[in-house]
């Protein structure tokens, strides 16, 4: 075929000296710059695009715009991307794409665009750039509030860029760009173009998706980020969003070439392309006419007009004039033609079914228009509702609690001065109402008064058995049928929204906006009920598909989440430690040596903390001062225990309870002074336990004077560990007194370590003797390297989070979250010992007096000794108390919540929940893994040094 | 997105705070004085209305301030906020 056959030979708004190569199903292309992927196949004479998801038909480009249900592609190049209309893909040089029956593919390689996000805010956000939009802007602008107009096409003008209408005596897509000029001008507009609103939420939060170079293809600039997402506030919303026409339900609708009327028009008129050398048309109001006018002047033979209307108005009366054969009160039937069109059917409507002699017409385009649908979709996601205007055969917006407004044909004002002088008064409406003063109305542009009468909506035309057939499709994408709808109504389906989810109609990628009307208006024909007594389905944002790279935007990869690195992270790096996220912090997990496995190396560091000598960064513990002359008071009603009798200079370990009485986190306090306390807590839980605290202090206790400050990054800490740590601080503190009676356990100093100004603890997170170094994070590494250096000749070694866990569970120490779970009292873990009697009340102790808390037979924190000192349980596996594994439902005792090797022990062990796990001491329990049973041993949490003699010493 | 009024700091995205549940259910006096049943309902029992809620929020990523709104449940609309300690408003 001649390159560009069906170009007009001028007209339309593509630049015809940009010739563009594509490829499209491995055929390629010619088109020009400004068409679409749609326009340009048109202008190539292809039609059909793809076959159908479910029945594989031949399906065609259907629309014109964002609506398009049936060609839908694949982008393989420049870069993949699936599903994308065809009618809204920008044409470049190098675009290859094809047909796509149904899904997409992803692409398997990392996607090297940028992806950014803006946040703004405005006075009147106006959705929409046609005339009623344009109109809207440039009168709010006047005012001088701040104004942000966005509009999904790369040019201004909306609907305008598609017709020939003319303003002022000049082509009214002139005005547009007029107007876009003036708008760009003004200091406090933004006019964002190749921008999508895709969603309104709460309080005129509106977010928009910004394409900025996709349309370059492969010369997007690598520095610019190729989509954008706009997260708007706006103070008004205007909504400018137009109309999409929609289609009937009538035998074989779905045929390539079949197409929207007033999407034909636009390819016209807009990228000078002819979808068809021979049409008919087939419309239930006036709309059509004008696209059949249009394209009768662009040398397409309209072959005949099939108008549902018996009246013959005046538009048939041009048509007519024109040398076109309109037929009144007739309706289309049926279609013939396998990869486009090749013949019409139409027949006289009598009461709304066909009846009388069909004849059949030659054509290789069929236009139809059964009216046209408000897009409604960004008002109703704003809370607004919907009435059906029987006049207009359309939904249009009623009322909304937010602050916006409708304009144009957005609620039904179908013609163009009319949504000019709507567009004005909606924006002029807006800056009043926000205080703005206005001076003179905005001077709007005269247009041609249109001959207007009324539709007549038909949204069904019977087959000839008097019911909908299975080639009647109201979803083309989806495949739905008037007979799929009878089936579900025939099954005693009432209402729109079971029906959409029983039969898929209108839940494909298109969201169904072409097709939700006329589902809503056949299955109201099926019931024999009023359209708009049934209403519609529920419209729910995206509007339009956006890709996740774009919601992601920057927030990928290291950007993705903050990490958090303490003051000795090059330390630990150096030393070849590997890392594990614990919350957003980075913590060494181990140091592996030339040839270890993570299990040699955990042995390896257990060994040197029980035996010789060891060191880890605790620095990531939380860490929260509180001070104040209550803060006495307020611990006790935080803790569990006791904190107000602790001595200046001392410390003590402390559980928390929410006020259901479970363990929500643990930890040290300890007093600095009467009126001063610094705490920790889990790791994890730092920000959590803060808040809590807070929100105390703040609701419910606003009177005690107490202050709560987090002071984790404040601090470095590190641990030094094992029984000869006292001999290694003893030589690098002179000034301190390291013998057990003058530095106990849980005692702490301030003194000077390695010259290091320093807060040590005698704390011991691993059952043995142990101290904890505090000194300001830049001392942190002079302390780190203090400290290796002379702890050297002892073998002193670092070690990480995974032999902490192992130390500490080898004591029976839980994790709070790892061992508990929300669901575990300080009872349950053995810790009623740090449970205080004494103290009239605290968060969380009336609970434990609840009989559901107090039950004996709790799960218990015990200890696991498998029978086979080798095998390691898997964390999370159950416990039963029978060798075989019984048929279910299976009564489960509890689970293993940790599990590892250890090299004290010399075997394996675990923590678990068990219930009445105290009195089970002893007892032998099975843990199904796999197809096998894993015999265990019920042992006391406590395996290691039960009577702390090593911790103490 | 919620654009919810800090009585601190003014109109601030809903984002920057956490939700805390219905407002004006005290910590009971003497939680020990309580019977099960009226302990376990200060526990679990909350309001479900439809229409005005007070609750409580707080502007975790902002000044850290408690307060309480009621907020429409049916609308998302903040009819009131008001600091801590401080009565409901009447709402009209």
């Amino acid at each position: 075929m001649t390159p560009q056959a069906f170009r007009l030979p001028e007209g339309g708004r593509v630049s015809r000296d940009e010739p563009v190569g594509f490829v499209f199903d491995g055929v390629r292309y010619q088109g020009y710059r400004g068409d679409t992927l749609a326009s340009a196949l048109l202008a190539n004479g292809v039609h059909m695009t793809g076959t159908s998801i479910k029945l594989g038909r031949p399906r065609g480009i259907f629309s014109a715009g964002v609506e398009e249900p049936n060609a839908v592609v694949q982008i393989e190049a420049p870069f993949p991307e699936p599903m994308l209309p065809a009618t809204t893909v920008e044409l470049f040089d190098g675009l290859v794409a094809s047909g796509l029956p149904g899904q997409g593919r992803l692409s398997a390689d990392p996607d090297p665009a940028r992806y950014d996000a803006v946040h703004a805010h405005c006075d009147v956000l106006v959705v929409g750039a046609g005339p009623a939009g344009l109109a809207a802007a440039a009168a709010a602008a006047r005012s001088g509030a701040r104004v942000v107009l966005a509009d999904d096409q790369p040019e201004l003008g909306g609907s305008l860029l598609g017709t020939r209408e003319v303003l002022d005596g000049c082509p009214a897509a002139e005005w547009a760009a007029e107007v876009g000029r003036a708008l760009e001008a003004a200091p406090e507009v933004r006019v964002l173009r190749r921008t999508t609103v895709f969603g309104y939420y709460d309080d005129n939060h509106l977010v928009a998706v910004e394409r900025r170079t996709n349309h370059l293809g492969p010369l997007a600039p690598a520095h610019l980020s190729r989509e954008r997402v706009w997260r708007i506030r706006a103070r008004r919303v205007v909504l400018a969003t137009g109309a999409h026409e929609r289609s009937l339900a009538f035998a074989d609708n779905d045929r390539p070439a079949v197409m929207l009327a007033g999407s034909a028009r636009a390819y016209v008129n807009r990228y000078g392309a002819v979808p068809g050398r021979r049409a008919v048309v087939f419309t239930t109001n006036d709309s059509a006419y004008a696209a059949a006018l249009d394209l009768a002047a662009a040398g397409v033979e309209i072959a005949a007009v099939a108008d549902t209307r018996p009246e013959r108005g005046e538009w048939a009366r041009r048509a007519e004039q024109a040398g076109i054969e309109v037929l009144t009160g007739h309706a289309v039937v049926g279609t013939e033609g396998e990869r486009r069109i090749a013949s019409v059917t139409v027949a006289p409507l009598d009461g709304g079914s066909p009846s009388g002699a069909p004849r059949e017409v030659a054509a290789d385009l069929l236009l139809v228009s059964g009216g046209w649908n408000p897009v409604v979709h960004l008002f109703s996601q704003a809370g607004g509702r919907l009435w059906y205007d029987a006049e207009l055969g359309s939904f249009v917006p009623d009322s909304c609690r937010q602050a916006v407004d409708v304009a144009g044909s957005a609620r039904g004002v179908f013609h163009l001065s009319g949504c000019l002088a709507d567009g004005a008064a909606a924006g002029r409406r807006a800056t009043e109402a926000e205080g703005f003063a206005v001076e003179e109305p905005l001077a709007l542009p005269r247009a041609a008064e249109e001959p207007r009468s009324p539709a007549l909506p038909v949204f069904v035309v019977p087959g000839p058995d008097g019911a909908g057939s299975a080639t009647h499709f109201v979803d083309l994408q989806r495949d739905v049928t008037v007979a799929d709808l009878a089936r579900a109504t025939g099954a005693g389906m009432s209402s729109v929204e079971h029906l959409k989810r029983y039969t898929t109609a209108g839940t494909a990628n298109d969201q169904g906006k072409t097709s939700g009307v006329l589902t809503s208006g056949a299955i109201a024909h099926l019931l024999g009920v009023d359209v708009g007594a049934l209403g519609t389905t529920t419209y729910r944002a995206p509007y339009a598909p956006v890709s996740f790279a774009a919601l992601a935007g920057r927030d990928r990869g290291v950007l993705h989440d903050p990490v958090r690195v303490t003051a000795l992270h090059d330390r630990h790096v150096a030393l070849g430690a590997l890392f594990e996220n614990v919350g957003q912090w980075k913590r060494p997990w181990y140091y592996p040596r030339e040839g270890e496995d993570m299990a040699a190396a955990v042995l390896r560091e257990c060994r040197a903390a029980r035996e010789g000598v060891a060191l880890m960064d605790a620095s990531t513990l939380g860490k929260i001062e509180v001070r104040g002359p209550d803060s006495g008071i307020f611990l006790d009603l935080l803790y569990t225990n006791m904190m107000s009798t602790l001595k200046v200079g001392m410390i003590r370990y402390g559980v928390m309870c929410r006020a259901d009485g479970m363990v929500f986190d643990d930890g040290t306090v300890i007093r600095l002074a009467q009126d001063r306390f610094l705490m920790t807590t889990t790791t994890g839980n730092a920000a959590a336990v803060l808040d809590w605290m807070e929100e105390w202090l703040q609701t419910e206790w606003p009177h005690l004077r107490v202050h709560c400050t987090s002071v984790t990054e404040q601090w470095a800490t590190v641990a030094l560990v094992g029984p000869r740590s006292r001999e290694v601080l003893g030589s690098l503190a002179p000034e301190l007194a390291v013998d057990n009676d003058a530095f106990p356990f849980m005692a702490w100093r301030d003194t000077a370590v390695a010259g290091i100004g320093a807060r040590v603890c005698r704390i011991s997170f691993s059952g043995e003797l142990a101290y904890e170094i505090n000194v300001l994070p830049w001392d942190a590494p002079a302390l780190w390297d203090a400290l290796l250096g002379a702890g050297g000749r002892l073998g002193i070694t670092p070690y990480g989070t995974e032999t902490m866990h192992v130390l500490r569970a080898e004591k029976g120490y839980p994790i709070i979250g790892q061992d508990t779970d929300g669901t575990v009292t300080p009872q349950d873990l053995g810790m009623g010992w740090a449970v205080s009697k004494k103290k009239p009340d605290f968060i969380g102790k009336r609970s434990h007096s609840r009989p559901d808390t107090a039950r004996p037979d709790r799960k218990h924190l015990v200890g696991l000794l498998p029978d086979d000192p080798a095998v390691l349980l898997p964390e999370g596996a159950h416990l039963i108390d029978s060798e075989v594994l019984p048929a279910p439902p299976v009564p489960m005792l509890g689970h293993v919540t940790s599990s590892y090797r250890s090299a004290a022990l010399g075997r394996t062990f675990a923590l678990a929940l068990v219930r009445g796990g105290r009195d089970r001491i002893g007892e032998r329990l099975y843990a199904p893994v796999g197809d096998h049973v894993v015999p265990v041993t019920v042992a006391s949490p406590v395996l290691h040094d039960p009577e702390g003699t090593r911790r103490d010493g | 997105m919620l654009l919810i009024p800090c009585p601190w700091c003014g109109p601030r995205d809903e984002a920057e705070f956490h939700y805390g549940g219905q407002a004006h259910v005290p910590y009971p006096e003497d939680p020990a004085a309580l019977t099960d049943e009226e302990w376990a309902r200060y526990l679990f029992f909350r309001d479900n209305p439809k229409g005005p809620h007070p609750e409580r929020w707080s502007h975790a990523d902002g000044c850290r301030r408690w307060f309480n709104a009621v907020r429409d449940t049916s609308s998302n609309e903040i009819l009131a906020v008001y600091r801590a300690g401080e009565p409901r408003p009447v709402i009209a």
